[in-house]
């Protein structure tokens, strides 16, 4: 059993209709990337969930961290002239 | 950052009703306990397929085989959504099947009662899978966000089966009195055990009140048992079968019904290992993954040897 070599973890990401975007629903296990999409298949949409299948090993994803979250995210807070909403548009003009 | 003021900063995220994400930082006893329950919670979801797939083979007709087939699949299907959530918490696939299989991991005692009539798929769904909707409801709030996750998406699929049941325990009940008489003999076995699922009662319960405090469960097993009891009983009368407990009686004054009392050594004694399928079920889960072996292999053989093709 523990000397058995097992197989990599494979990240599943689901377009449920055309036109959207394709959104995480979770993992599994897979020897090659065609078992992983077939698996996927069968895990994931049994009821007409999706419309097409992206399965990414789990090792090559990269993610932000969480101790990180502050410097990363925070300088955003203070550009609030990077939302339309900070302009005000004079009485009467249209279309803008 | 030290380790009491993570613990505080983590305390404060739970009770903001904030998720924690796998990255995050968390006590390693939330971590143990999120690890241990959704385990078990995924092998539950496993050998809860024996049981039913004892009859596939045997379903009245064609209509209630692809049905029962579909249900059975719809487990492999949650097993493996939890088995995908407890992973993200830095425990292997392969540790937890390991687990199992050694007998040192628990699953859910009532998959080791035996299904001995065709009535006791009914009741299996109507009851069982009734009683666990009530766990998982709750659990779509669990403070683990990858839990909450897969949960929400067994709830989805979950109410079709505890239907499929129901439906064929109606269809019995409108039957012949034979049929009738074994509808009500699957809820004569079926009912005590299904109770018990929801765990001992809270105060035998050591480790409820820290996980309400995580939030990684919300309300209390007694709480939860109540409301099953509640909402069941009904379903029972339309049935015209009776409730093997000469104690249950509606009480106007608490507005719940009133019961009897569960047989905790018995419940105690299944955990243990000394239900009637313990071993039966064991067994059947270390041949499938011994006799699955060489499939694994050869599949990661094939998909090596592909890859070095693909290289030269």
């Amino acid at each position: 059993m523990s000397n058995e070599k097992d197989w990599p973890l494979w990240e599943i990401f689901i377009q449920s209709k055309r036109g959207l975007d394709h959104k995480h629903v979770g993992s599994l296990h897979a020897a090659d990337a065609q078992m992983a999409v077939e698996n996927a298949r069968d895990v994931y949409t049994r009821r007409n969930e999706g419309n097409s299948i992206w399965a990414v090993l789990a090792e090559h994803i990269h993610a932000s961290k969480p101790e990180d979250q502050e410097a990363f995210f925070d300088p955003a807070d203070d550009k609030v002239y990077r939302h339309p909403t900070f302009y005000p548009m004079p009485e009467g003009v249209k279309y803008i | 950052m030290s380790e009491n003021k993570e613990e505080a900063l983590f305390q404060a995220k739970v009770d903001a009703e904030q998720k924690i994400e796998p990255k995050d930082w968390m006590p390693d006893a939330y971590r143990k306990t999120l690890v241990r329950q959704i385990s078990q919670h995924a092998h539950s979801e496993i050998v809860g397929m024996l049981p039913e797939g004892n009859w596939i083979t045997r379903a009245p007709s064609l209509r209630r085989k692809t049905i029962l087939l579909a249900k059975v699949q719809d487990e492999a299907g949650h097993g493996l959504y939890l088995y995908s959530a407890a992973e993200t918490l830095g425990t292997g696939r392969d540790e937890m099947v390991d687990q199992l299989l050694s007998g040192k991991a628990k699953y859910s005692s009532i998959f080791n009662y035996p299904t001995l009539t065709w009535a006791d798929i009914g009741a299996v769904g109507w009851l069982v899978d009734g009683a666990a909707i009530m766990n998982q409801v709750m659990l779509c709030r669990t403070s683990y966000g990858p839990y909450a996750r897969a949960m929400v998406r067994i709830c989805k699929e979950e109410s079709f089966h505890q239907r499929q049941g129901y439906d064929i325990l109606v269809t019995l009940c409108k039957g012949t009195p034979e049929q009738k008489a074994m509808a009500q003999d699957a809820l004569d076995r079926w009912w005590w055990p299904s109770l018990m699922m929801f765990g001992p009662s809270d105060k035998d319960s050591p480790h409820s009140a820290q996980s309400m405090k995580w939030k990684i469960k919300r309300q209390s097993n007694d709480e939860l048992r109540q409301t099953f009891i509640d909402r069941t009983v009904s379903q029972a009368e339309f049935l015209g079968l009776k409730i093997p407990d000469d104690k249950l009686k509606w009480n106007e004054e608490t507005q719940h019904y009133d019961w009897g009392e569960i047989d905790w050594a018995e419940f105690f004694d299944v955990i243990k290992g000394n239900g009637p399928c313990n071993k039966e079920r064991l067994t059947a889960r270390q041949k499938a993954h011994a006799d699955g072996a060489w499939v694994r292999e050869a599949a990661m053989a094939h998909a090596e040897k592909k890859m070095k093709q693909k290289a030269a």
